[in-house]
Formats: C-alpha cells, sequence, structure tokens
C-alpha cells in the first residue's frame, strides 16, 4: 500500500495542531514520524485513523483519494493501529482479544476456537510474534502485549500498520525484538509509520524518517544522511546537548546507607534481596535493571513509601536511622523524591499548577500559619518557580493535566529541589519525556549532585544509566548483582541485568 | 489497558469577564450555551418543572377533561390547561416565599407581616437541617468519602442534644452552645466509627454507614421508651421536652419560626467553604480525594484524613439534629428528622459539594417542599407531584451529560462539570 497525505490541516480553537503536513509512505517501507510531545503527530495519526476529521487536506491510498468516517472504516481499508496505551481486555484470552469483533464461528454460532487459535499461530509465525494465544492478557508481561495487539491487526488484513511510540513501554531486550518484527513486516511488503521522539530506534529501524515541530514537517532524509544530533535539532528547532555534561564526582561523606534490606510485596513474595549499597554526597549511584526487578520498590522503601511489615535490614540517611519512615518523616529528613509514576503518585492532576508546587510543604511556613494556607504567596511563588524551571504554561493557576509530560515533570522537579535535600531518589525521571525535557531534567540531577546532594537514579534506560551514573548497581530479581563504575562496557552491564553475577561476567571490575 | 479516549482538546468556552478576542456578550451568550455548572443546574430545574407541568395537566380531572374538549372547543381547554397550571405553580410560589397578595396587603395597612413572610420563614426552617446535613455530606464527598450515613449521624446529634437539654440546667446562652455543642459531639461520634473502621480494616464507609442507619434509628425508638430521655408519666414513644433556655431563639419573633439555627447554618457553610479553600486540612482532603497516591507521596496520612473527614462530617450533620430538636420540635420521637439525613445527600449532588451550592440546593429542595404541601392543601394536586420534581432536577443534576444531550449544549471545559466522588473502588 502507498499512503499519501498531503496538505492535511487540523485545528483544535486558536491551536494549529496540524498544519499543511505531507507525507508519503511507500510500500514496504518503515517510515519514522519524529517529534516532540506536542508536535502534532498523535493527531496526524488520529486523523489517518479515521479517529479525527482534518478540516482540509486529503488522504490517498495508491493514488486513490479517501475519507474516513470511523476507525472501523480505515481498518477495512487496510490500515492498522497500536495504540500506546493497549486496547485489550485484560480478562480474555489472547485469542479472545485477537478475534474479538470478527470472530469464526460454527454452526449455530458459536465460537470456533480452535480456527482462531490456528489462523493466529499461522500469521504470528509468519512474523516472529511470539504469543501463547490461550493465555490471559493480564499475565503478559507489556512487550508480550504489544505483540497481541499487533497481531490483532495483522489479523485483519492490516497493509498499512500505524506504531504509536511502541518503546515507551519495552525494556531494550523487548524493543530489539520488535524492531525484527518491523522488520519482517516490511520485507512481506507491508508499511510501518513508526511514531516515537527517541533519535536512536528512528537511526535503528527506519528506511525514511519525517520530523515534525509545532504541527509542521520541518523535514524528511534517510537514516543514512543524517546524525541523532541532526535530527535532534531538527525535532527541537535548536541545537540540543545529547551528551550530558558533568565533571568528575567528588564524593563526599557517606548520605545514603542502605544494609541488608529486604521488601516483600503484599503477597509475601521478596522483591528486594538483602540490598547493601551506599551513596555519598556529589555522586549519582545509578540503578539499572530491566523493569520489575526489585527498583521501584527500593525506591519506595527508601522514601517511606513501603509498609514497616514488609521491611528488614536498615536504611539510614546521614546516620540517622529511617527505616520504615512515614513518608511524611522521610521528607522532612531531607529526602526529594521523583516517583516513577509522575501522573499517579507526583501530581495531583485537577489541582492548580501552584498547588502541586506546594503538595508537600503546604502546611509549613511560608506557605501556611495556623492551620490557613498562604493562597497568594503559593501564586506568587510558584510563578518564579514556572521561570526558574523553564515551566511551560500560561498561569500556576491552570491544572496540571494541562501541560505536556515533560512540563509535568518540570513541576515535580521543582517542587522537590525546592527544599533542603540531602538525597534525591529519582525514578525514570525521564520516561516518555521529550528530548529537550530529557536535557533540562539530566541538567537538574547532575546540579543537585554539584551542590552536595546524594542521587540515587533508578532508569531502566541504558543510555540514561551511563550518562548521569557515577557508579552503576545493577538490580536483579531484587539483589544487587554488582555495582560498577560507568567505564565498563554496556554489554557488561546487560549480562548482569540478566543476572549474571558480577564475578562470572569476565574481565568485570571489582565492586568500589 | 485503558479505554479509546479520542484526544480531542475542545477548548473550554470563554467565561464571562475572560479576556477574549470576542465581544463580551457573545462570550457571555457561547457561556450559557456551553454545558457548564450553572447552565445545567438551572436547566435541571427548568425540565423538572416541566416535567411537573405535564404530570399535572395528564392527571387533574379538569384538565383531563378539557383535553376532552381540545376539538370542539380549543380556547376553552387551553385556557382550562394553563390557568391549572398558573395556578398549581403559583401556589407553590405562595406556599414557600411569599404570596403578593398578603404582602401588599400587609405594605398598604402595616399589618400581617407575619403572615405574609410566613411561607419564606417556613422555608427557611425546612432547609436549617438540609444546609448542615448536606454541608457535611459534601465535605466528605469532595474527599472521596461517601457518607450515606447521615440519618444515623442526624439521630445520634439529636440524641445527645436532647440530653444535654433536659438534663443541664443553664442561663439560655451557656446552655444553647452546650446544645449546639453536644448535636456535633453526638453526629461526631457517630462518623467516627465508620471513620476508624475504614481506616484500621478497609471496610467501606458506604456499607458501614448504611447499617449504622439502622443501628441508630433502633437505639432512639429503644431510648423513646426507656428513662431517662422517655417523658415521665408516657406510654408513647415521645422523649422530654427540652426547657426554653435550651431552645434556638426565633429570629423575628412573633408567629414566625425562623431561628437562629438558620444563620448558625448559613455559619457553618461559611465556615465549611473557608477550610476547603484555604486551610490545610482542607487542602489535604481535597488532594487525597482527587489523588490518594499523590496525597500519600507528598506526605499526607489518608487513613487519618479519613477518621478525620467522617467525624467532621458527621458532626455538622449531628448539628442538623440539633436544630431541628431545639429550633421547631423540641422532644424527639419516632421517625425523627424525617429524611433529611437522605435529602443531604441530594442536596449536595444538587450543590455539587461546595457550600454554597448545598445553601442554595437546599433553600430550592425546601421551598419545593413547603410549597408542595401548600398546593396539596389548596389544590387537589397531591405532594408526591413536587417530589417528581425534586426527583427529576436531581437525576438531571447528577447527570450533566444527558442534560447536555436534551438542549443541546456544547462541551464545557473539562475540569467544570466535576465528577462528585469516587465510587465503590474509592
Amino acid at each position: 500500500m502507498r499512503l499519501e497525505l498531503s496538505g492535511i490541516t487540523k485545528s483544535f480553537g486558536h491551536l494549529l495542531a496540524n498544519d499543511h503536513v505531507d507525507l508519503v509512505v511507500e510500500q514496504g517501507e518503515v517510515h519514522c514520524l519524529l517529534g516532540e510531545n506536542g508536535a502534532g503527530k498523535t493527531t496526524l495519526m488520529n486523523i489517518l485513523f479515521g479517529l479525527l476529521h482534518a478540516d482540509s487536506g486529503e488522504v490517498r491510498i495508491d493514488g486513490r483519494p479517501v475519507r474516513f468516517a470511523d476507525p472501523g472504516d480505515a481498518v477495512r481499508r487496510g490500515i492498522g493501529m497500536v495504540h500506546q496505551h493497549f486496547m485489550l481486555i485484560p480478562v480474555f484470552s489472547v485469542a479472545e482479544n485477537i478475534v474479538l469483533g470478527f470472530e469464526p464461528l460454527k454452526r449455530l454460532g458459536f465460537l470456533d476456537r480452535r480456527r482462531a487459535r490456528a489462523d493466529i499461530r499461522r500469521v504470528s509465525e509468519e512474523f516472529g510474534l511470539e504469543v501463547d494465544p490461550d493465555a490471559l492478557v493480564e499475565d503478559l508481561p507489556v512487550g508480550a502485549q504489544q505483540r497481541v495487539e499487533i497481531l490483532k491487526a495483522l489479523m485483519r488484513d492490516a497493509q498499512l500498520l500505524i506504531l504509536d511510540e511502541p518503546t515507551a513501554v519495552l525494556t531494550p531486550q523487548e524493543t530489539q525484538g520488535l524492531f525484527r518484527v518491523i522488520r519482517s513486516l516490511a520485507s512481506s511488503g507491508r508499511s510501518v509509520l513508526f511514531i516515537t521522539h527517541k533519535l536512536k530506534e528512528v537511526l535503528a529501524v527506519a528506511d525514511r524518517i519525517t520530523v515534525m515541530r509545532s504541527g509542521r514537517v520541518v523535514g524528511s532524509t534517510g537514516p543514512a544522511g543524517t546524525t541523532e544530533a541532526e535530527l535532534a535539532s531538527m525535532m527541537v528547532g535548536r541545537d540540543v546537548e545529547l551528551v550530558v555534561k558533568k565533571e568528575v564526582a567528588k564524593p563526599g561523606p557517606v548520605v545514603l546507607e542502605v544494609s541488608d534490606l529486604s521488601v516483600v510485596d503484599d503477597r509475601g513474595v521478596t522483591v528486594v534481596d538483602h540490598a547493601s549499597f551506599e551513596v555519598r554526597s556529589g555522586e549519582i549511584l545509578a540503578v539499572a535493571g530491566v523493569q520489575g526487578n526489585g527498583q521501584t520498590e527500593l525506591a519506595e522503601a527508601i522514601t517511606g513509601l513501603a509498609e514497616r511489615a514488609h521491611l528488614s535490614g536498615s536504611v539510614r540517611l546521614g546516620g540517622r536511622d529511617i527505616t520504615g519512615a512515614t513518608p511524611r518523616r522521610a521528607l522532612k529528613a531531607g529526602i526529594a523524591n521523583v516517583p516513577e509514576d509522575r501522573q499517579t503518585d507526583g501530581l495531583v492532576l485537577s489541582m492548580s499548577i501552584a498547588d502541586n508546587l506546594v503538595l508537600d510543604v503546604y502546611n509549613q511556613a511560608p506557605y501556611a500559619r495556623h492551620g490557613a494556607r498562604d493562597l497568594a504567596r503559593a501564586r506568587s511563588d510558584g510563578q518564579a518557580k514556572l521561570k526558574e524551571f523553564d515551566i511551560r504554561a500560561a498561569s500556576v493557576d491552570d491544572p496540571v493535566s494541562a501541560l505536556s509530560g515533560g512540563n509535568q515533570q518540570k513541576v515535580i522537579v521543582a517542587r522537590e529541589l525546592s527544599r533542603p535535600i540531602k538525597l534525591l531518589v529519582a525514578s525514570q525521571p525521564t520516561r516518555g519525556l521529550d528530548v529537550g525535557s530529557i536535557e533540562y531534567v539530566h541538567r537538574r540531577i547532575v546540579a543537585e549532585r554539584d551542590k552536595g546532594a546524594a542521587v540515587l537514579l533508578v532508569s531502566s534506560e541504558l543510555d540514561e544509566v551511563f550518562a548521569l551514573g557515577d557508579r552503576i548497581a545493577v538490580m536483579y530479581r531484587g539483589r544487587i548483582v554488582g555495582i560498577v563504575p560507568p567505564s565498563v562496557s554496556r554489554e557488561k552491564v546487560g549480562l548482569m541485568m540478566a543476572g549474571v553475577s558480577e564475578p562470572e561476567v569476565e574481565g568485570a571490575v571489582r565492586p568500589l | 489497558m485503558t479505554t479509546a479516549a479520542p484526544p480531542v482538546p475542545e477548548l473550554a468556552g470563554v467565561p464571562p469577564g475572560a479576556p477574549s478576542s470576542v465581544p463580551r456578550w457573545r462570550a457571555l451568550l457561547r457561556w450559557m450555551a456551553e454545558a457548564n455548572l450553572a447552565v445545567v443546574t438551572f436547566l435541571a430545574v427548568v425540565f423538572g418543572l416541566f416535567v411537573g407541568a405535564i404530570l399535572i395537566v395528564v392527571t387533574t380531572p379538569a384538565t383531563l377533561s378539557a383535553w376532552g374538549q381540545v376539538g370542539s372547543h380549543p380556547a376553552h381547554s387551553l385556557s382550562v390547561i394553563f390557568s391549572t397550571l398558573g395556578n398549581a405553580y403559583g401556589a407553590m410560589f405562595t406556599g414557600s416565599i411569599f404570596s403578593p397578595s398578603a404582602l401588599g396587603h400587609a405594605i398598604s395597612t402595616g399589618r400581617g407581616w407575619n403572615t405574609a413572610f410566613t411561607p419564606l420563614s417556613e422555608t427557611m426552617v425546612s432547609a436549617t437541617p438540609l444546609i448542615l446535613a448536606g454541608t457535611g455530606v459534601a465535605l466528605g464527598f469532595s474527599t472521596g468519602v461517601f457518607n450515606i450515613g447521615g440519618q444515623g449521624q442526624l439521630i445520634c446529634g439529636a440524641i445527645a442534644a436532647t440530653y444535654v437539654g433536659f438534663g443541664v440546667h443553664l442561663p439560655q446562652v451557656p446552655h444553647l452552645v452546650l446544645v449546639v455543642l453536644a448535636g456535633a459531639a453526638g453526629g461526631a461520634v457517630a462518623g467516627f466509627i465508620p471513620g476508624i473502621l475504614k481506616a484500621r480494616t478497609g471496610a467501606h464507609e458506604v456499607i458501614v454507614t448504611i447499617m449504622l442507619n439502622y443501628i441508630f434509628l433502633n437505639l432512639l425508638n429503644y431510648l423513646l421508651v426507656t428513662p431517662p430521655l422517655q417523658q415521665p408519666g408516657q406510654s408513647n414513644a415521645i422523649s422530654r421536652v427540652v426547657p426554653p433556655s435550651a431552645r434556638l431563639p426565633h429570629l423575628f419573633g412573633g408567629g414566625l419560626r425562623v431561628n437562629v439555627g438558620f444563620l448558625i447554618a448559613l455559619g457553618v457553610a461559611a465556615g465549611a467553604s473557608w477550610f476547603m479553600r484555604r486551610s490545610t486540612l482542607g487542602f489535604e482532603f481535597k488532594v487525597i480525594g482527587a489523588n490518594p497516591a499523590a496525597g500519600r507521596t507528598a506526605g499526607m496520612d489518608a487513613r487519618r484524613a479519613t477518621v478525620l473527614v467522617l467525624t467532621i462530617s458527621g458532626a455538622l450533620v449531628g448539628m442538623a439534629g440539633m436544630a431541628t430538636l431545639s429550633g421547631t420540635d423540641f422532644f424527639l420521637s419516632s421517625g425523627y428528622g424525617g429524611n433529611n439525613g437522605f435529602n443531604a445527600i441530594t442536596v449536595a449532588l444538587l450543590g455539587r459539594n461546595r457550600p454554597l451550592g448545598v445553601v442554595l440546593g437546599s433553600l430550592l429542595f425546601a421551598a419545593l417542599s413547603t410549597g408542595g404541601r401548600y398546593l396539596q392543601a389548596t389544590t387537589n394536586i397531591p405532594l408526591d407531584l413536587t417530589q417528581v420534581v425534586q426527583a427529576v432536577i436531581v437525576f438531571l443534576v447528577a447527570t450533566p451529560a444527558l442534560v447536555k444531550e436534551i438542549f443541546h449544549l456544547r462541551e464545557a471545559g473539562a475540569s467544570k462539570i466535576l465528577l462528585f466522588s469516587k465510587g465503590w473502588g474509592g
């Protein structure tokens, strides 16, 4: 299928989300649509998929103009879409999810499960999409759920597959797997439109790259003729530093001392297994690991979010025991927390930016006196923080939900770094953010280190771990497999992330 | 795996006075055509009265016979229908606000003021417990706590106020202060129980408060036939009568029953409004109501907040029980408080959990009740009709999407129509 979009324009009120966008996807091509959050990529895809209607412009398939009234229309014309948030029914099996809406039937209208399974096996083998048709979707890891979504589209005979930020939820290994699937789709003659803001991925998988900024196409190129830096500056509209500038760490006294810490979850399963390490003032300890190996729980145990009864071992901050402290005590002891799930744990989306900026100091001077809040002070300080932390918002009275992901994260960073802190715990601080915001958050973390804070950075992105970490601790199934300097190779850290203990990794450096 | 959310960032309609490139009157028109809070509530009231009108037309014998003559005497039939409707809604107005003729008489002769203002006074009397209890329930809702135990808390407050009323002998002012505090304390205890149960065991407050309603109702029935609460020398289930020093003084003297309780209710609503907007504890309540996980991460204690909010909510509802006792009834009997504990939930919905809204919602609700009673007394339209009108209004206020469809309103800004509270998962 050859897809052509020409002159697509769509506005919401006075916001021009798409401004005369032209795009051509050839048959068998992997086309990457690159742009920051808010550049208009998702709007464009929603128009293509029939979820939105363009104000003007034309969509042509194989030269013929088409107009989709709704997603059903688009599907019938061979367009499949895998959304960023999956559209699966968790309590249904893989096969049931896939055939939902066009079920193969036996006589009397019964579902023909045998045929459904056989069909799914055939397609999944053809493209290397491994899934068990009988597994329940809720039991599958995210990467497998994504394969189910892709299968769903292929079973409906999609000739053009739109993938919206498909790697945001994947581990590095799963991402590699997805890329193999994308290549096999392309070699079978299908076209793939891949939406992302990650530069490395674009260069790894694209045949053709189109960059959008502020609703316009600002350039189109092949992967051979460009570099990450060039793509980044096209996306952002200025030169961007892809490498974090930082001096060699000057570690001071020990700030955080974790010894023999174990955490069990609600079901009694050990999720952090006898972890011991320390973080000094003026250094960043990066905790690497595949998502779900106990990093989240480790961070929660330190910031006071774990149940006391679930902990054993000890956590000390500046010599004082804070094992199982309440979140408020941990906060007052000088711990700043940038939580992993910013919308659930970090912000109250319906409340104003000003309120969110004082979410953990609302009851302290100068923001409150005798139990009454000083709203004017919260607003004026909030206004100052919009400037200081480069938060792009019209007013501090706007709800946080009106901000982009990057600006939401900056609100959290602004709040947490506005208190005097000894330890900064930052979990996945740049997940899902655009290049400009990533750069900003990284600079701030390094600045905090240089001011003398100890930093515990939890990240499943190896790039980030190597860019920021002064030392790298690798976690696997709740254990700290080893702590290595950032001078070791990615392969070694990769092996450790898969559970190979550090001495077994040939030539590995002894822990510091 | 969330459901599909078509990302249509429809821009919010411009509220009046907001900076905008369009002229002010057009901004106002746009605002009036969008499904925002004020417009939805107003249209719900209009629609409720419209449904009431249809019911009157299809159930009243006079209009029914008029229907039969639409073909032969259309003008006559229509005039019968319209005069019936006019009389009915006129009676509701006369019975709940004032009668223009009585007021005119009072103005011209200087006498009969009481008669002229009795309907309004009665409406304020009915609204008093609704405002107090509605504010209490709304406080819980905006913290994500469903307090369905208004009836039980109201009864507890009334029982405590009665004991202090007849058991303590003091001059009026200190006595009344004690009675008011006792009412609040009684309700607070009844609210604390589901609060502590939820915080300690996770027992859902909806179930616990509903069950407690029955317990307190039966406790009242038991106490009413047991000394010392029972009126001595009585075999009926009636409590002792509180002495004059424990009665809330009338505001205007004479026959008008509106009393200091109404001012207390307004004061409590104003206090609650300040509390939610300006106090640190109110902020904590709002954060926990909107996103408990973020509240916890920011150091707030959701369990403590649950206990506190149910206790405070119960205290306000308990004051409603006190207000009826010390304001108009002066003794307890079986079935005390009517449906005020449940109607409190309704006015909290009507007022969208904001104290000012609760005050307006309570006045509307009370006016419909007093007007409905007058309607029943003066015409033969039953009180049930006004209850249908009330129900329709509340139903529509609770379902903004439906009003938006019926009246073809535009989408309002996302934050304008709030969900009232979290559901069972909360």
